[in-house]
Formats: structure tokens, sequence, C-alpha cells
């Protein structure tokens, strides 16, 4: 590991400033992905801009009328945990709880989860199906144009995520296929009903998460897992890895879209 | 508080130490003024070096020194010993060198070029990875297949084809004969997956020089530190015992990959004495991934001929194993004396021949790991005689049971070199179906199915050798060490009582165990002992743990050396007492003159042993200190069945594993807890290999799998609760009764498992499954089966 600067800004202005003056700066919000890379000398940022001291300003679950609203430092087991998000949209509850394992939960948040955009994150495919809206030190952002690439989203350099905010659904349901070693989702797919629209988002079987217009429109006819049974999933643009080959991952998509429909509530 | 007594599942005393971050491993420990060595490893498999620059690592800050092999060579420092010499049909087996450090060509990735040495860690990382390596690129050998290929390249030069030796055991024309009257052959390709050990702990060392004395002193993360220095001694550093102490200090798991003798041991404590501080190597995690020794790797074909009846007549088993790149410590014997005499299994089979044919290829050494050898033994056996059920339309049962070795049978010379002295194999079988409620499975299958689950269930019965060795047999089948174990009872003036072994408890519980035996033997509490082991300064010696070797033979010594303890402190009383010692009886840790109440206690007598004021000082040498060797007299033979539940997810092809009954015969059993601890580690190493762990290469070496992130490490919650029963038949020829129970976990389970998901899959026209039975390929095994619509039904 390279040596770095370490920052303790105390508010989000701060921290956008602190970060802002840095040539190759990186925010630390629970560092569960960061540091890791770090370790292993993938990335060697020459400043480090902790998070930590906004964890007042940026940590809550609220809702605002039909949307759940949660600050980007809440933790992973917080959302897990929250009586509000298990009652207003709990498949979030259920995907957040399975995040990584319990120190993982303890310590990520969404707003680092957000912003890192790992392929095979949970949050991604949740962002994409309930709508959300994330909102950053500048501007909101759009769930279907945030999402760009591999590690890559609309963030602009320094942009600083603080909060996220979920459309609440009729009825949804994620489900998530682990890779059994790293437990990654190979696939994960999240479904949610919203009058007469469907959303289905995608994490883990692409570089980056997608909707699945297919099944969306299907399921907007019928909320039915069998109406999925006869569309195909292309394997064109999915990882084929020795893991899980294309193929694997086409038709586990497809399993796992008709489970998260089945667990809709 | 449990009763110090053998047979009482007393709680690990290590445990208090181990559980609040007590424990002191070799990275735990800082000598003053110590510099830190960072190794650097090749990334390609097969290269010809062509030049080495360290002008700029040399120059950057904290640099200390760089070694080269060139520089090893220089002082005349060994090549790592091979310890078992396999003669094969042809001749002697080829043995390459296999150097410290490269000096002209890499033969795999992970193999060492350079050691550089630094004020810190980072410093010697740095320096590494600055150093500049040229080489050019030569054709790679990374399976048996591309080893076997024709035209191969060859791994080295000595070796044409490829091959180590080509070996073979057991009477060629008795089992001729056996299939000539065949009334079916059943034959099955089988594939042993190779594995990577993954202590918790990652190998270090720490090397350190005292120029005053000219004493060095190795920390090492070892199974075995008293081997390690004798081949230090004899064949690698070359300085003589007398002026080497390795110490092998808490050590976090082995599974045998720490019995190895590996090129960083002689590393540091060379270059302690060079550069003149302490040098410190700790192991990285994907270091450790391509430089700990792996596991398994077979490729075989076995063959079984049947009577009308189902009657094993004779079997046939041809294998091909992968010895990697160099021959590390017992890897030739591993895949012969260790893994073809066990092809008998607990059947009277009367004719069996095995041929083993040894390969070089550009990857990682393999050598012995949790089983060594009968793991993948019990894998073909078990998967060929279930496979000879399913041909000949017979029950799994049935078939096992009509071809089981009988108690009355016992001692029963097999057909491959084995005496197996004692076992009741059927009483195993029945307790673990019992228990796994057999009769119930139909129902349960028939339930699952409802839920669009296949529910499978699969059967190992098994008999493996450990307790190794008979010295004597050993030699004459080419080891090159002896195999007793030595233990030292050192009773103190106030009646407690240090144990020094030459066996050494990485996780296997010893401190406990050994404390419980002495504590037995001398009706003493266990808190008055104290077991010391891993320091060749305190333990005269030993050849370490390993093979489930411990108790059979290291607890034979600790016996021998309680009992000459006991006759001497009869002697002591006696005389205190003014009796006969021939009347003087040794119980619940008093001594007594027969039929009267004349006593002394254990402390009594310790005491009067150090301060002889009233003592027999004319016949008898004051102190209490015993020592005793153990050479065994044979192998031990734990045995039993294992019994496997799964069910399927047919969409996904996830196994999950819903219930495993089994029952072994681990012989006398010491502490039940620790036995149990023991085998239901060894089934999650076991279930670990058959569902998720595989080393898998590409053809260019490079490891796949070389991280946590796409090596799966079995989890507590990948398995259901255990059901661990016993059947113990005490091994008749040593003093505790015992057999070694380290082992049977992964020896016994992998077969089960996939026979269990055969069983699950046999109904949709799956015929064949390979270790690890992933969810993608159990899949793609499910849609094969579709598509060429052999379901059961239309056979």
């Amino acid at each position: 590991m390279e040596n770095f600067v370490f920052h303790t800004p105390k508010t989000v202005a701060d921290a956008v400033s602190t970060r802002k003056g840095t040539s190759g700066g990186k925010f630390l919000a629970g560092g569960q992905s960061l540091i890791p890379v770090l370790k292993l000398d993938l990335a060697q940022p020459t400043d480090l801009v902790s998070l930590a001291g906004l964890k007042k300003e940026l940590s809550y679950i609220k809702v605002e009328g039909d949307e759940l609203v949660i600050g980007a430092l809440t933790t992973h087991a917080d959302v897990a945990g929250s009586d509000v998000v298990k009652k207003i949209i709990p498949s979030l509850a259920v995907l957040a709880s399975g995040i990584g394992d319990a120190q993982v939960r303890n310590r990520g948040t969404i707003g680092g989860s957000v912003a890192h955009a790992d392929p095979a994150a949970d949050y991604p495919a949740a962002i994409l199906a309930l709508d959300a809206t994330i909102k950053t030190d500048r501007r909101t952002i759009k769930a279907d144009d945030f999402f760009k690439a591999m590690f890559e989203t609309a963030l602009e350099d320094g942009e600083l995520i603080t909060e996220v905010r979920f459309k609440k659904p009729e009825k949804a349901g994620y489900l998530k296929f682990n890779n059994p070693a790293s437990k990654y989702a190979i696939v994960g797919v999240y479904v949610a009903k919203y009058g007469p629209n469907v959303r289905v988002g995608v994490t883990g079987a692409a570089t980056v998460a997608f909707r699945l217009p297919d099944f969306e429109a299907a399921l907007a006819k019928s909320f039915d897992p069998k109406v999925l049974d006869g569309i195909k999933v292309s394997e064109e643009d999915l990882v084929n890895e020795r893991d899980a080959k294309a193929d694997y991952r086409a038709q586990m998509v497809t399993v796992f879209a008709k489970r998260a429909v089945e667990a809709a509530h | 508080m449990l009763e110090a007594k053998m047979g009482q599942p007393i709680r690990r005393k290590e445990d208090q130490r181990f559980l609040t971050g007590k424990g002191q491993y070799v990275d735990d420990l800082k000598r003053p003024n110590q510099t830190y060595a960072y190794i650097l490893r090749s990334q390609v498999a097969h290269a010809r070096i062509t030049g080495i620059d360290i002008s700029a690592a040399e120059q950057m800050p904290g640099v200390v020194a760089i070694f080269l092999g060139k520089d090893v060579e220089a002082d005349k420092i060994g090549t790592l010993p091979c310890g078992w010499l396999v003669t094969g049909k042809t001749g002697p087996m080829v043995e390459p060198p296999h150097p410290m450090l490269v000096t002209d060509t890499i033969r795999h990735v992970g193999d060492s070029i350079l050691m550089v040495v630094a004020d810190t860690k980072d410093q010697a990382k740095a320096a590494a990875q600055a150093c500049v390596v040229d080489y050019d690129m030569l054709p790679v050998v990374a399976s048996i297949a591309a080893a076997r290929a024709e035209g191969a390249p060859n791994v080295w030069e000595q070796a044409p084809g490829n091959l180590c030796y080509d070996w073979e055991i057991g009477d060629r024309a008795a089992t001729d004969a056996g299939f000539a009257k065949a009334h079916k052959i059943v034959t099955i390709e089988i594939t042993n997956n190779r594995l990577v050990p993954n202590a918790m702990e990652p190998r270090a060392a720490i090397g350190e020089y005292d120029s005053g004395t000219g004493d060095y002193t190795l920390w090492t993360t070892s199974q075995n530190p008293h081997l390690i220095r004798l081949l230090m001694a004899a064949f690698t550093l070359h300085v003589p015992e007398h002026k080497l102490r390795v110490v092998a200090p808490d050590v976090g798991g082995g599974f045998g990959s720490k019995i190895f003798h590996y090129a960083e041991e002689v590393l540091v404590t060379w270059a302690a004495q060079k550069v003149g501080r302490p040098v410190k190597w700790t192991c990285e995690r994907f270091e450790s991934f391509v430089t700990d020794a792996h596991g398994r790797d077979h490729v075989s074909t076995g063959r079984v001929a049947l009577s009308k009846e189902g009657d094993f007549l004779a079997m046939d088993f041809d294998t091909h194993a992968n010895m990697g790149a160099y021959l590390q410590l017992f890897a030739p014997s591993v895949a012969t004396y260790l893994y073809a005499p066990l092809l008998g299994g607990v059947y009277k089979t009367p004719a069996i021949h095995v041929n083993v044919k040894a390969y070089f290829t550009h990857t990682t050494p393999v050598d012995a790991y949790r089983g060594a050898g009968r793991p993948e033994a019990t894998y073909l056996l078990e998967r060929l005689v279930e496979k000879a059920a399913r041909e000949m339309n017979m029950d799994s049962i049935e078939i096992r049971r009509r071809n089981m070795i009988t108690t009355d049978m016992f001692p029963y010379q097999t057909p491959l070199a084995f005496q197996y002295d004692t076992g009741n194999f059927q009483a195993t079988l029945d307790m673990a179906l019992e228990a796994i409620d057999y009769k119930g499975f139909e129902a349960r299958r028939k339930e699952a199915l409802g839920r669009g689950k296949l529910r499978g269930l699969g059967f190992s019965t098994y008999v493996e050798a450990c307790g190794i060795a008979p010295s004597a047999v050993a030699g004459s089948l080419g080891a090159r060490a002896g195999l007793f174990e030595q233990a030292t009872v050192r009773v103190n003036p106030t009646g407690s009582v240090t144990l020094f072994t030459g066996t050494h408890s990485h996780g296997q519980g010893h401190e406990t165990t050994f404390a419980q035996i002495v504590a037995d033997q001398f009706g003493i509490p266990m808190e008055n002992i104290e077991h010391s082991h891993g320091d060749t300064a305190k333990t005269a010696f030993g050849m370490g743990s390993y093979g489930s070797r411990s108790l059979p033979v290291g607890g034979s010594a600790i016996i021998k050396a309680t009992a000459k303890v006991i006759e001497k402190g009869k002697k002591i009383a006696a005389h205190m007492l003014e009796a006969d010692v021939a009347d003087i009886e040794f119980k619940d840790g008093n001594f007594t003159v027969k039929g009267t109440d004349k006593a002394k206690a254990f402390g009594e007598i310790a005491f009067a042993a150090y301060v002889p004021h009233n003592y027999p000082l004319l016949t008898l040498e004051p102190g209490l200190e015993e020592q005793a060797y153990y050479d065994p007299l044979n192998f031990t033979f734990p045995g039993g069945t294992h019994i496997v539940e799964v069910e399927i997810d047919p969409e996904t092809g996830v196994v999950k594993v819903v219930d495993v009954a089994v029952a072994d015969d681990v012989g006398t059993i010491v502490n039940p807890m620790i036995v149990d601890g023991q085998i239901q580690g060894g089934l999650a190493q076991g279930i670990g290999q058959a569902l998720l762990e595989e080393a898998a290469y590409d053809e260019d070496g490079q490891l796949l799998t070389a991280s946590f992130m796409n090596y799966t490490m079995p989890r507590a919650g990948d398995f259901p609760f255990f059901k661990v029963g016993n059947h113990a038949t005490p091994c008749t020829h040593n003093p505790l009764g015992v057999k070694g129970v380290g082992e049977c976990g992964a020896i016994g389970v992998p077969p089960a498992v996939i026979n269990s998901v055969l069983d699950a899959l046999w109904s949709l026209g799956v015929r064949d499954m390979s270790m690890p039975a992933s969810p993608q390929k159990v899949w793609r095994a499910i849609q094969e089966a579709k598509a060429k619509g052999t379901s059961a039904d239309a056979e």
C-alpha cells in the first residue's frame, strides 16, 4: 500500500472542497471495497477524504411522500434492520441483509456501494428496479442515467452522493445467486411492480447492472412467473467466465427473475 | 469439572489462548533489529532466465541485501531433498534438483527467483518488484494429459515423456485370471481434483544467527521441527543439529502442507548470518496459493470383475499422478504406498493390481494433504463399487455387505501388502444407516420431488491406513527416515508434570488429549500437567505430526514413558514404605502396599526423588524423568461408513447437503469432543473437495483459482449438523488401542457426496459427475442429459 494524505472533513461542503483540492484523491465511506483495493495495490490514491465526520449529516432513513429516502452513509446493516424499510420496501431490507457478511454490512454504506458500481454488487439492481434518484452535492441523477460501465457511473470527478431516493412499489422482490467462493452475485434480479408498470433490474450478470425490457413488458401484462418462460435472455452482453459461463448466467437470470416475482410482496 | 480420565469430553486447554488472541504464531514474533524478506515469484510457468538486473533495486530505501540463485549455489547450500525413493518397474524414480532460488529455468508459477532483505516488509516488496528479470518463454505442460501427449515438452531433460516413475503393486496374473472368469466387468474413469490446502495461518519463518556462539535459530510454521532441523543439517543448510535450533510455536493449521521442508526456511536462516540481523518472511495469501504444496491430482481408471452373484473377483487400477514441477518431500510415496494398498478397501477382493505412473508438469508441486493418497483410493474404489451396483442392478448396500471383510476374518491379509488387525465394517454401516434414517429416505425423496427438488443418498464404506509407520517397513519401501515417536515425562519436584513430545499440535488439541492421558496414568489433575512441543531445544527428538500418527505412535511413546515413571516410583515407594517392590501397587495417584493402608501419594514420591533424604541412592538415581521411543508394529486401520443425503435444485444445479451421518472406528477414544471435532473438520474438507474446491490451471500453467474470490473454501453455512457416530474396535498392537482420527473425515466422505449427487440425478439420465460438483457443472450435466433424452425410463 502506498502512503496517502488522510483528511477528516466534518461537512459535505468541506468534504467536496477538500477532495477538489487533491490531485488523485478518493472519498472513503465504509471502505469495504476501497480498503481491499488499496491493500492489493490496485489503486494508489494520493489522498483519502474520510466521510466518517459526515455520519450525522448523511446517515438516516425516512419516508417522504411515496419515496423511501436513505442517507448516503447509512450502513447496509441499518437498512437491513430498519422498521421503516421493512414496512415501505421490505425487499430492500432483504437485499441489504444479504450483502457480503456481517462485518461488511456493519461498515459498508449505500452511497459507497452505489458510487463504486461493482458489477456484482446488490444495490445497483435495486436502484434500477425501484426507479431511484441519486442525489449528490450538486444535482440529482435518475437511475437509468446512473450506471455507465464496470465501476463507472454518471458521477463527475469529486462529486459526492448524499442520498438515494427509492420509489415505493406496489410490490417487489429481490433474489440473488451467489458465486460460491466470493459470495458476490452471479445473478441478482430485482422485480418491482408500479401499478401497470413493472421494472426489472439485474446485477452480476453483465459488466454493468441493466434492465430487461422484455421481462418488464411481459410482467406488466401479467405479474406471473410463468410469463417469463418463453423469453430468451441474450447471452451476448453477459459475463462469460469459468465460474459462470454466459449461457448459464442467462438461464439464471430467468430462474431468479421468476423467483423474484414469486417472492414479491 | 470432568474427571481427568480417558474417554471424558474435556474442553481444550489451549483454546483459552487461541480464542482470546494470546496465541504466539511465527508472524507474532519480533526479533531485535529484524529485517524482512520478500521473495520474487515467477508469474509464468516455464521460462529460461536470460538476465536479472538488480541495480535499481539495490539503491532503493531500506534494502539490506538481494540474493540470487547463484549466491545460494556459491555458498554450497543444498537443494530441497525428497524423503522417499520410489523404485518402479524400470528402476528408481527420476529425482530432479529442487533449488531454493532458480538459477536458469523457471518451472512453475510461483517458482522463486530472488530474495530481497530490507528494513521493512514494504521496502523489501517494492525492491523485489523493481528487479528486472528477462526471460524467454518456453512451452508449458500444465496437466497430466499435456504431460503425456505425444511430443510434449519435457519439464526435465532427465525425465523423457515427463515420467517420474512407473510403479506397480499386486499380482498381475491372479488379477487377470479373475477378470478372465468375470460375469461382468465394470469400468470407471475418475479425476481426483487438485486442492490447495489453505491453512488459516500462511507460512512464515524467521532466521537468526548469534555471531557470539555461532548458533542458528529458525522459527517456522512446521508440523515437525525436528525433521526440518534434520533436513537442514544433512541436506540443505549444512549447519549441524547442535548449532541449529528449530522452533515451531503456535501453528494455525497444517493439513500436511506444513510437513515439508520449504526453501524459505533455509533462505532466512542462511541470510540471517549473511546480513548479521534476524530475517523474517511471511507468506502472502497469493504466494501461499502457488507455493504451498498442493494435494491430490490423479487421473485413474478402475475396473472390477464381478461374478453373476455380485462377488468382486478381481480389481485393476491404472493411475496417473501429477507430481508438479519438483518432487516434494513425500510426494512419490503419497501416490504409491499411501495410495495403492488402500484400493482393497473394506472388501475381500482376492486379487488386485495397481499401476501408478507419476508425471512432472509445470505446476506447483503436490504432496501429502489431509488423507494423502487414501482419499484418492477411497474415492476411486467407492465410485467404482457404486457404479458396479448400478450396472449389476444390485442395491448399493447389498453389494457392499456381500463383499465386506467380516469380523471373523481379522487379522486380514489383503492382496496389497497390508494386514488389517481389526475392524467391524458391518457395525459402522448399520449405525450410519440408522442415523440417516435409511428406511425413511424414499418418503423424503418423494416429498422433495413435490417441491421440485431432487434428493439423493450416497454411501462410502472405507478403511484407511495411518499411524505411520513401522520404520523397517517404511524403510524397505523407500522411506529415507524412521517413523517412530518420542516422549519425555518430567515429573517436577512438587509433583507437577511437564510432558515433552516430538509430535506437534497445530489444531489437533494435543495439549489436552496428551495431558488427559498423563493425568489418567498418574491419577493427578489435568492442570498439573503442561505439554511442551515444537522446540528442538526443549524436546529431544520426534518425527512430528501427520498421517494421523500423533496418538497411535506419539501417544504410545507417552504411555511407555509414564510406565517407566510408575515403575521407578514403585521402587521409591517400596523403599519409603519398607516393603518389597513387588508388593507396591499404583492406583488413582497413590502407591500402596498391597493389602495394607500404607500409602504414598504421587507428589510425595516425586518430592522424595528430588529431595532424596530417605531414598535408595545405592540402587536408584534421584530424579523422576523418563523418556521413551516407540516404533509402531503395524499401521493402524481406522474405517467406517459415511452416508450423505443431498437435495439438488435442478433449475440452478445447486447441491445442498441436507444430512450427513457417519460412523467411524478410530479405536479407543481419549477425548470424544476432540475426536468429533477432528471428524467434523475432516468432513468439511472432504465435502469441500467434492462440492467446492478446485485448483484449476489453464494450459499456460496459470492457476485460475488463486484467491478466495474463486477458490471456494467450505464455510460452516454450507453444511448441516453432522451426525457423528462411533464404533470402536481397539487397535490390537499399540498400548492405547487407538487408531488415529485426523484424516478419516476427509478420506471417507467425498465418494459419498458424489454418489449421492448421482443418485439424485440418476432419473434424469445423468451418469457421471466429477469433483467439485459445482452448481454450473451439475446444471450443465442436467442440460446435456435432457438433450440426449437418456432418462432412466428410456433405458
